[in-house]
């Protein structure tokens, strides 16, 4: 059964060949023998898991059943899930049991899927290795074979392993400059990141607001529709989230491709590509000509300054973000604070890792009287420059399509000491986080036996669009079925 | 040396929301601690601020009574620091675009005239929790009810140069918002609280001073007396030849002491920014045109009315207009009294005093203006003298009767205004004191003959058992006893 897709596992509770109850259960003992090798989870919650379980059956039973029901699937660490612990990878909220749920959870929650648990991830979504987690590093399913260990990305890297593992079907993830593409390009996965506001933040711990946005992780683009199907619409929680009428993502899904415009961003295929990389995504692309789409070169002339924008606006947030972990109402506190300045700064010494306070330096820096304008502002005004350069690009193509990460899987410690060659990770990723659009990770092929992903990017709300295009090169290619030995 | 005084103002007005400015939970003062505080007040990870539009309308509705531009889109930002009562370690406010733009406030003042006082503008955030630092087995208790309640925050122009203008406008701003029944100005529940900069210049000179800013005042007497106190204390430093500090202070007005809380090197970065969970709020003509067609009535307008309606003077149009409660008391008094102007005096007089003495609001006055009312029609109908008068508000006050009429009935307190009869009481009264009847007549000073008819009051009144009419035993006794 774990190697079913979420879909092929609906039609087996549907048939009535095996019931929610046991189907739970046989993924929860294999995710008790299997994942000491990836630790690609921090809590496993079998008891409310068995309970979602039987449920599920009665709700089936009962006549209620969604496509979801009975479907077993975990969620990354930083969605709230009342009575579970949600710990967002750090020891600051090691012991926080949210008392609610996150919208994502309630909506899992009232489709009748079971989550198996919570996923590792980088301490607050911030890394792109998975190395930064409280819970220590995940490794990826892929390279083990070779004897060595290797990184699933991040910050979805728990999500990103436990799926290609087939330990879930499927699970959810947050994407802030690459945390959804980057970890699922280098697990061999699919992962979209959906438009800015199409998927309610309430209940997802913030790292930077502006840019967060949960979304699916699953092994084909299908399961991510069925995923978009529960977590996409309105919240009246979130003031940021669009009201605007959901599609069944399902529905396109088998839409032709012909005459289909494909832009390539001259930006996106430069030297910080390998050319082994490089031939596998052009691969791909010639895939998608052979389905009758057409391909141009764009340009996105500020696409260079992502990065630099992105590694002001991201951290300002988040340093404002993060105040509300001071020991005072939840969470770490430290032993026998003498007075409250005490409190406050061992609190947060103690309770933070390297990484997120080194962002909350950044961002506070940034912010700082007579800092503010030479930085946050000029950041926001790259910001917009980005944005326009998507929004011309769009004129005259329906998606681009690139590269999702430089390089595939690297070792683990090769570059947690240099921050800058980690940030550069998320190169090709960053942008689409600055403009609010969508864009997924779909596997496109191996270099050196790791998987390499293409990004498609769309047009705001395209995300029907772009799963279509997914699916369509998924029933052309094997690459998001293969396994890891 | 000769010193110009310069004030401005920062008043903080609690709204009269029914929820919290970003959450649902209820804003109703006195719950036990934490009782009111949700998910999102608690600043919990993950959850998010949602406005409440009410906040925004009230806002709106200040905006106006105060002829203020509208921001036509205002911004949220993020004012950063942190305190165990902030619970989100920054508080929502708003800073570079405002709800409330520039607007103005005409206050009268004691001689007469009338002084304009610009405010900069208003602006929406939320207020922090409450700390309380005893009893807590040497902890401090954080209390965060009142976190997250709507204030708006009024910036006045550095317009005011005395102690008097300052309260003048206070106590107006405060008859406008309780007008405008968007505060219910509760000053004791600190739902109006006031930090006044102060700054002192050489008498004419066009340069500013360094100023202080005193925070935090809940009266408008602490705030009379805190500026009396900081006015002498700079002065002091002054004309010794020494420099003030900028700094924030805080005046104790019990003991009418201030200490400086923070200099300005002392003062935080806030490291200001808007804030991404919220989008920046659009105001369109019709969300404005809806918030002008519920103005009630303001006090300005009110006042021009009274003097007109009820032919009030100046003075007595102002006070009786000033408090919405207070002047909707005074109408319904005047709608059930034949006489406004004894209406308004009444209300001035023993009405106001008992409320004070007992420290009672208008609303928890245990009368009703339509039993005052009624009352002063039978002051005016000479039914009743003003000490029978006082014996029936007492028994209306102390809930032992509630009609006006019964209560002249059971008391006897009908004045006889039988001319007849009277005459006849002070002929016989008169003819039973021939020495005090001459001496009044060979009495050539008026003062000391006016003096003098008091003394037939006394025998006049026993005669008639309290109940004659003293007007008309005063007109009868000056014609018998010839001018």
């Amino acid at each position: 059964m774990h190697n079913k897709s979420v879909a092929e596992l609906s039609k087996e509770l549907e048939s009535g060949r095996i019931s929610s109850v046991e189907l739970t259960q046989q993924f929860l003992d294999r995710l008790k023998t299997e994942d000491g090798k990836y630790n690609s989870f921090i809590t496993i919650s079998d008891e409310q898991a068995l309970a979602e379980a039987k449920a599920a059956d009665e709700m089936r039973a009962a006549g209620k059943a969604t496509v979801w029901t009975g479907v077993p699937f975990a969620h990354k660490d930083i969605f709230c899930t009342s009575g579970v612990r949600t710990s967002c990878g750090s020891k600051m909220l090691d012991n926080f049991v949210p008392p609610y749920d996150a919208t994502a959870t309630a909506n899992f929650k009232a489709a009748g899927a079971v989550c198996l648990g919570k996923t590792n991830m980088d301490e607050f979504a911030m890394g792109s290795s998975n190395e930064s987690s409280f819970y220590g590093a995940v490794t990826n399913p892929w390279g083990l074979s070779s004897g060595d260990k290797r990184v699933p990305g991040g910050s979805s890297g728990g999500s990103a392993a436990a799926v290609a593992a087939r330990l879930v079907p499927a699970a959810t993830g947050t994407d802030t400059g690459g945390s959804i593409r980057q970890p699922a390009a280098l697990c061999g996965i699919t992962g979209l990141k959906p438009t800015y506001g199409r998927v309610s933040r309430y209940g997802m711990i913030a790292f930077a607001s502006s840019l967060d946005q949960g979304g699916p992780m699953a092994r084909t683009a299908e399961d991510a529709a069925l995923m978009m199907n529960v977590m996409a619409g309105y919240d009246p929680k979130d003031s940021t989230c669009i009201d605007r009428a959901v599609p069944d993502y399902t529905a396109t899904l088998n839409e032709p491709l012909k005459g289909l415009k494909i832009g390539l961003p001259k930006e996106y295929f430069s030297d910080q590509l390998s050319p082994a990389m490089e031939e596998q995504v052009r691969n791909a692309i010639r895939e998608y000509e052979k389905l009758g789409a057409t391909v141009k070169e764009v340009s996105l002339p500020n696409a260079k300054l992502a990065i630099a924008a992105y590694y002001v606006i991201a951290p300002a947030e988040a340093s404002a973000n993060l105040s509300r972990f001071d020991g005072v109402r939840y969470g770490y506190r430290c032993e026998d604070p003498k007075d409250l300045m005490d409190m406050y700064t061992r609190t947060r010494a103690e309770g933070f890792g390297n990484e997120v306070k080194r962002r909350i330096l950044v961002g506070s820096y940034a912010l700082s009287a007579g800092y503010f304008d030479a930085y946050y502002l000029k950041a926001q005004k790259v910001r917009r420059l980005i944005q326009q350069d998507f929004i011309n690009a769009f004129k005259e193509v329906d998606v681009l399509m690139s590269p999702v990460s430089p390089t595939p899987a690297f070792k683990q410690g090769e570059k947690n000491t240099d921050p800058v060659s980690m940030y550069l990770e998320d190169v090709f990723t960053i942008a689409i986080n600055l403009a609010g659009i969508p864009a997924m990770s779909v596997p496109a092929g191996f270099v050196d036996g790791l998987p390499v992903g293409l990004q498609i990017i769309g047009d705001y709300f395209s995300e029907a669009r772009l799963l279509n295009a997914a699916h369509q090169f998924q029933q052309v290619t094997d690459w998001h079925q293969r396994e890891p030995q | 040396m000769q010193w110009d005084i310069v004030i401005g103002l920062e008043i903080h007005v609690q709204l009269a929301t029914q929820t919290k400015i970003f959450s649902g939970s209820s804003t109703a003062f006195g719950a036990e601690p934490n009782t009111q505080a949700n998910a999102v007040d608690l600043a919990m990870p993950g959850t998010l601020p949602v406005p409440n539009e009410q906040a925004f309308r009230y806002a709106v509705m200040f905006g106006l009574a105060t002829n203020a531009e509208i921001g036509r889109r205002s911004v949220f930002e993020r004012k950063n620091y942190f305190y165990p009562d902030l619970p989100k370690g920054y508080q929502t406010t708003q800073l570079a675009q405002p709800i409330v733009g520039p607007g103005y406030v005409d206050i009268d003042l004691a001689d007469g005239s009338t002084k304009r006082v610009r405010i900069h503008h208003a602006h929406l955030e939320e207020d922090a929790g409450k700390s309380l630092h005893e009893d807590y087995h040497g902890m401090s208790g954080i209390d965060l009810n009142r976190a997250g309640t709507p204030l708006i925050e009024v910036v006045t122009e550095p317009d005011m140069t005395n102690a008097e203008e300052a309260v003048a406008f206070a106590k107006k701003l405060h008859s406008i918002v309780t007008s405008l029944g968007i505060c219910d100005g509760d000053m004791s529940q600190g739902s109006m609280r006031f930090d006044v900069n102060i700054s002192l210049k050489p008498k004419g000179s066009d340069t500013l001073g360094t100023r202080t800013e005193t925070k935090n005042l809940n009266s408008f007497r602490f705030m009379e007396q805190a500026i009396a106190h900081e006015v002498e204390r700079q002065m002091d430093i002054l004309e010794d030849g020494g420099s003030i500090t900028q700094e924030t202070r805080l005046y104790n007005g019990d003991r009418d002491e201030s200490r400086s809380m923070r200099t300005k090197e002392e003062a935080n970065d806030y490291r200001y920014f808007p804030c991404p969970d919220l989008l920046p709020v659009e105001i369109d003509d019709a969300f404005i045109e809806d918030a002008r067609a519920r103005l009630p009535e303001l006090p300005d307008a009110r006042k021009a009315r009274f003097k007109e309606q009820y032919g009030l003077n100046d003075y007595d149009a102002g006070i009786l207009s000033a408090d919405a409660k207070l002047a909707a008391f005074f109408e319904e008094t005047a709608e059930h009294g034949e006489d406004a102007k004894l209406a308004a005096n009444w209300i001035q007089g023993e009405f106001s005093a008992r409320l004070n003495a007992e420290e009672k609001s208008v609303a928890e006055a245990p009368i009703t203006g339509a039993q005052l009312g009624a009352m002063v029609t039978r002051i005016a109908d000479n039914t009743l003298s003003s000490a029978g008068a006082k014996k029936v508000f007492e028994a209306l006050w102390t809930g032992e009767n509630d009609d006006v009429d019964a209560i002249i009935e059971a008391k006897g307190l009908k004045q006889v205004s039988d001319t007849g009869a009277l005459e006849s009481m002070v002929d016989e009264v008169l003819a039973g004191m021939p020495d005090q009847v001459a001496q009044y007549q060979n009495e050539e000073d008026p003062k000391k003959r006016k003096k003098m008819l008091g003394g037939f009051m006394g025998p006049l009144m026993k005669a008639s058992k309290g109940q004659g009419n003293p007007k008309l035993f005063n007109e009868i006794l000056v014609r018998k006893l010839g001018g």
